[in-house]
C-alpha cells in the first residue's frame, strides 16, 4: 500500500494515529501501519507518532530498533532480500550477498542512490529446497550462483530503462 | 494489611504480606545482593543477582520482586545459588571495560565493583571473549554540556530509563537495539544535548556504574585558578553544604559550611561568596514580581524559575506556560551578574578579568550557565559550574584534609545571607522564603510568622497551601520531581486556580540534585537521605540571626547603592531573563 504522494501519506498516518490514540499498546500496530505507508520509518514519522500517541520519541525509537521487522532506512523500489538461513548459508548465500554488494555498491541495509535497489539479509524464508535463495520484492530466485546475479539485476535495470 | 510468617535461612520472621523476600530478609539483617534494584524507582528483577531458592519451587526466583506468603521457606545461599550469582556476575563483567583505575565511580561508589567483590568474583572465565566484545561493541561516548554518557560502562540495569521516564517523565532515554547490541540511548542516537533531556542528572544519581556522570569542568576551573591575570570568584549553592561532607566520610545531613569555605580558599579562589545571597536577591525580585502580578492583574500563577531542569522541561513540554515563569534569573546567575557589575565597579576590578565559578548540586546548572540569554553586555553571568562531587574531587586532589581544617566564613559583602536563602536548597524552601518577604512587604510590618510548615516536607509530591496575607488570599502549590510538576501543570491547564507555584526538578529539591554526592542503592533503598540533608538546611535556618531575605543588610545596601528599586530598570537589565519555546526540538 505504498503511495507516492507525500501529503496523502501524511494524511493516512494522521488517520492511523487518530484511530489508535487511546488504545493501550498502540505503538507497535501504529509503527506497522506507518511502515506500510512509508515503506520504512523515517525520523519525522517517528516524531509524529511520538507526539500523537504521547509516547517519548526515545521509546518509539527503542521499539523500532528492537524488532527487525521495522526498518529505519529507506527501501528501494526493488527490495532484495538474501536468505541467510542455515541451508542457504551452507549453499553459499554469503558469496551471493557479497556479489550483490559489489554490483550495487551498497552495504546491507542500504539503498542505491537512484532509489531503485535496497539490500537486506534475512532469516530463513522457508524455501530451503531452492537454496541459496534471494527475493526481489515478491519474486523468488533459487539455486543461484554468483554468476546469476548480474542477469537478475540487469533484468530490473532494463525494466526501468 | 495482614502479616505472614516467613522462614529465611532457618530464621523465622513475621512481616507485612506486601513485603518482598528482599525486604523480609532485610528485617533479619540478611543482605541479599542486588544490582538493578532501586526501591521505588526500578523494580524489575532483570539482573538476576538476588536469586534465592523457595522451598517447593523449581528454579531460582528474584528476591527483589518476589512477594512473601505465609509459610514460605527461603534459602538465600546454597552452592547452586552462589554458583549462579557468580556466573551472572562473570557474564556482566565479560563485556565491562576494565578501566576502574580512571573511573570516577571506583572511589567507593561503583556498585558493580562492590558487588563483584562481595560475590568473591575476581576474574572472568570469559576474558578472551571480553577482548573481542569490547572491540566489536565499543560505542561512542557522548560528552554533552551537562552529562557524559559512556555506554561501554553500562550494565543495562535500566534504573536510568525508569527514573527518566517514570519518575521525571522526561523520556529522553530508552533501550535501543537488542541483544548484544542493546544500549541505553536516545532517539536517533543523538547526543543528550539534542534531545528533550533537561540535564537534571537524576540518571547519574541512580547509575550503579560510571556509565553516567557529569561533564567535567574541573580542568577549566584549575586553569583559571592558576592564571595570575584572573580574579576568580566562587559561590556555593545552599544544598552543597548539606551534602559535601558525605564525600569525606561524614554522616548524611552533616552541615559542613565552615570547612567548605576554608577548603575553597585553600584551592585558591580570590573570593568565596554565597549563592544564598543570590537567593535573597531572587526573593526580592520574585516577591515583587508576585505582588505586581497579583495587584496588577498579571499572568497567574507565577511559577518559580530557579530550577534550570524545570525551566527546560517547561520549554519542551508546556511552552504555553512560559508567560507564567518568573522572569527572574536563578540565584547563582543573579549573583554572577552582580559580581561582574556592582562588585567589580565597587572594587575597581576589570569585569573581563573576573571568572565566576558556581559550585552547584546540579548538572542542569551547567547547561543553564551556557544559555546565551544569561549574560549582560556579552559577558556570561557565570563562567563555570562544577558539581558538589567535582568540588570534592578538587579538594581531594590537592591533599586537603577536609575534616581537620578549621571553619571559615564567607567573604563580604556577597557572603552575607539569611535563613530564607539557605532553605532554597530543598522543596518548599523558595516558596517559604518568598512568603516570609511578601507577607512583610504587604503588611508593611515585620510579622512573626516565619515558619510555613504546610509547604515543607518530602512526603507529598505536590503540596497545596492557602496563605492569607492582609487582604490577599494566596493559593500556593509546591511540586518536586518533574513527574509531579507535569501533574501540577495539567491541573493548572484544567482550570484549577493558583497564585504562586514553586517547582524543583529533582525529587526532594536541590538537596537531591544530579550533582550531589552519590549514595549507592544499599543506602537509598533503606535510608531517607533526602530528609537528612533537608534537615541540615532547616536547622541552619533556625540558627540564623536573620531569616528573611529583605532584612539582609548586604541586599539592602545593594539596592540602595546600586540597583534602586526591586523590579526597577537596572534590576531588570541585570537580574531578569526570558525563555525559549522548545516544543519542536
Amino acid at each position: 500500500m505504498c503511495c507516492e504522494n507525500e501529503a496523502l501519506m501524511e494524511e493516512m498516518l494522521a488517520k492511523v494515529i487518530e484511530e489508535h490514540k487511546d488504545m493501550p499498546g498502540a505503538l507497535i500496530p501504529v509503527l506497522h501501519e506507518a511502515q506500510g505507508i512509508y515503506g520504512y520509518l523515517p525520523e519525522e514519522v517517528m516524531k509524529k507518532i511520538s507526539d500523537g500517541l504521547g509516547v517519548p520519541v526515545a521509546k518509539v525509537y527503542g521499539v523500532a530498533t528492537f524488532y527487525s521487522q521495522f526498518s529505519l532506512t529507506k527501501k528501494g523500489k526493488y527490495r532484495i532480500n538474501v536468505c541467510m538461513g542455515t541451508a542457504c548459508y551452507v549453499k553459499g548465500s554469503a558469496d551471493i550477498l557479497n556479489k550483490l554488494k559489489e554490483r550495487l555498491a551498497i552495504e546491507v541495509g542500504e539503498c542505491t542512490e537512484d532509489g531503485k535497489f535496497s539490500l537486506d539479509a534475512c532469516r530463513c524464508i522457508g524455501a530451503c529446497g531452492l537454496a541459496p535463495v534471494i527475493t526481489v520484492n515478491d519474486e523468488v530466485y533459487g539455486r543461484l550462483t554468483e554468476a546469476d546475479i548480474d542477469d537478475i539485476i540487469d533484468k530490473y535495470e532494463a525494466m526501468e530503462a | 494489611m495482614g502479616k505472614v510468617h516467613v522462614t529465611i535461612d532457618g530464621i523465622q520472621v513475621y512481616v507485612p504480606d506486601d513485603y518482598t523476600i528482599l525486604e523480609a530478609a532485610k528485617e533479619i539483617n540478611i543482605h541479599i545482593p542486588t544490582l538493578c534494584f532501586l526501591k521505588d524507582v526500578s523494580e524489575i528483577g532483570c539482573c538476576r543477582m538476588c536469586l534465592v531458592q523457595i522451598k517447593g519451587k523449581k528454579g531460582l526466583e528474584a528476591a527483589c520482586v518476589h512477594p512473601v506468603y505465609d509459610g514460605m521457606e527461603v534459602r538465600t545461599h546454597s552452592p547452586e545459588i552462589i554458583k549462579v550469582r557468580k556466573k551472572n556476575m562473570e557474564l556482566i563483567l565479560s563485556n565491562h571495560p576494565a578501566i576502574c583505575q580512571s573511573c570516577t565511580r571506583s572511589d567507593s561508589h561503583c556498585e558493580l565493583q562492590a558487588l563483584a567483590n562481595m560475590l568473591d568474583v575476581h576474574f572472568s572465565n570469559y576474558k578472551k571473549y571480553q577482548e573481542t566484545v569490547n572491540q566489536n561493541a565499543a560505542v561512542d561516548m557522548d560528552d554533552g554540556i551537562s552529562i557524559q554518557r559512556d555506554p561501554n560502562r553500562c550494565v543495562l540495569c535500566r534504573r536510568c530509563i525508569s527514573i527518566c521516564n517514570n519518575i521525571q517523565t522526561v523520556g529522553a532515554i530508552s533501550a535501543i537495539n537488542r541483544g548484544f547490541n542493546t544500549i541505553i540511548g536516545t532517539a536517533g542516537n543523538r547526543g543528550l544535548d539534542d534531545t528533550v533531556c533537561v540535564s537534571c542528572g537524576q540518571c547519574i544519581n541512580v547509575c550503579p556504574t560510571g556509565a553516567l556522570q557529569e561533564h567535567r569542568d574541573i580542568d577549566s576551573v584549575w586553569d583559571a585558578l592558576y592564571d595570575e591575570d584572573k580574579y576568580v570568584v566562587v559561590q556555593t549553592a545552599p544544598a552543597v553544604r548539606a551534602a559535601l561532607g558525605e564525600e569525606f566520610g561524614n554522616p548524611i545531613g552533616t552541615d559542613v559550611t565552615g570547612k567548605m569555605v576554608t577548603a575553597l580558599r585553600m584551592l585558591g579562589f580570590d573570593k568565596v561568596f554565597d549563592t544564598n545571597t543570590g537567593a535573597d536577591l531572587t526573593i526580592m525580585e520574585e516577591g515583587t514580581e508576585l505582588i505586581d502580578r497579583i495587584r496588577g492583574g498579571g499572568v497567574l500563577p507565577l511559577i518559580t524559575s530557579c530550577s534550570p531542569g524545570w525551566v527546560k522541561f517547561c520549554e519542551h513540554n508546556f511552552p504555553e506556560m512560559i508567560p507564567n515563569l518568573s522572569t527572574c534569573k536563578s540565584p547563582h546567575e543573579m549573583l554572577g551578574a552582580i559580581i561582574k557589575s556592582y562588585y567589580a565597579e565597587k572594587n575597581g576590578i576589570d569585569p573581563d578579568k573576573i571568572v565566576v565559578v558556581s559550585v552547584m548540586p546540579c548538572t542542569a546548572k551547567k547547561f543553564e550557565s551556557q544559555r546565551p540569554e544569561l549574560a549582560v553586555d556579552g559577558r556570561a553571568d557565570v563562567d563555570f559550574v562544577v558539581t558538589t562531587r567535582e568540588l570534592a574531587r578538587m579538594i581531594k586532589s590537592i591533599g586537603i584534609d577536609f575534616n581537620a581544617i578549621a571553619d571559615g566564613k564567607f567573604d563580604d559583602p556577597l557572603g552575607q545571607s539569611t535563613g530564607a536563602g539557605l532553605i532554597f536548597g530543598t522543596t518548599g524552601g523558595v516558596m517559604e522564603a518568598a512568603l516570609r518577604t511578601v507577607a512583610d512587604i504587604i503588611n508593611g510590618v515585620s510579622s512573626d510568622s516565619i515558619d510555613y510548615m504546610e509547604v515543607r516536607g518530602l512526603e507529598d509530591g505536590i503540596k497545596v497551601a492557602e496563605v492569607k496575607i492582609a487582604d490577599l488570599n494566596i493559593r500556593a502549590a509546591v511540586a518536586h520531581g518533574l513527574g509531579n510538576a507535569r501533574k501540577l501543570m495539567e491541573r493548572v491547564k484544567a482550570g484549577e486556580h493558583f497564585d504562586f507555584i514553586e517547582i524543583m526538578a529533582c525529587p526532594g529539591g536541590c538537596i537531591n540534585g544530579g550533582g550531589q554526592p552519590l549514595q549507592v542503592s544499599d543506602v537509598r533503598n533503606w535510608v531517607d537521605f533526602k530528609e537528612k540533608r533537608a534537615k541540615a538546611l532547616y536547622k541552619g535556618d533556625r540558627e540564623k540571626f536573620i531569616r528573611k531575605s529583605h532584612n539582609n543588610p548586604a541586599i539592602k545596601k545593594l539596592y540602595k547603592e546600586y540597583l534602586g528599586m526591586a523590579g526597577g530598570m537596572k534590576a531588570h537589565k541585570l537580574l531578569h531573563t526570558h525563555y525559549v519555546n522548545r516544543k519542536d526540538d
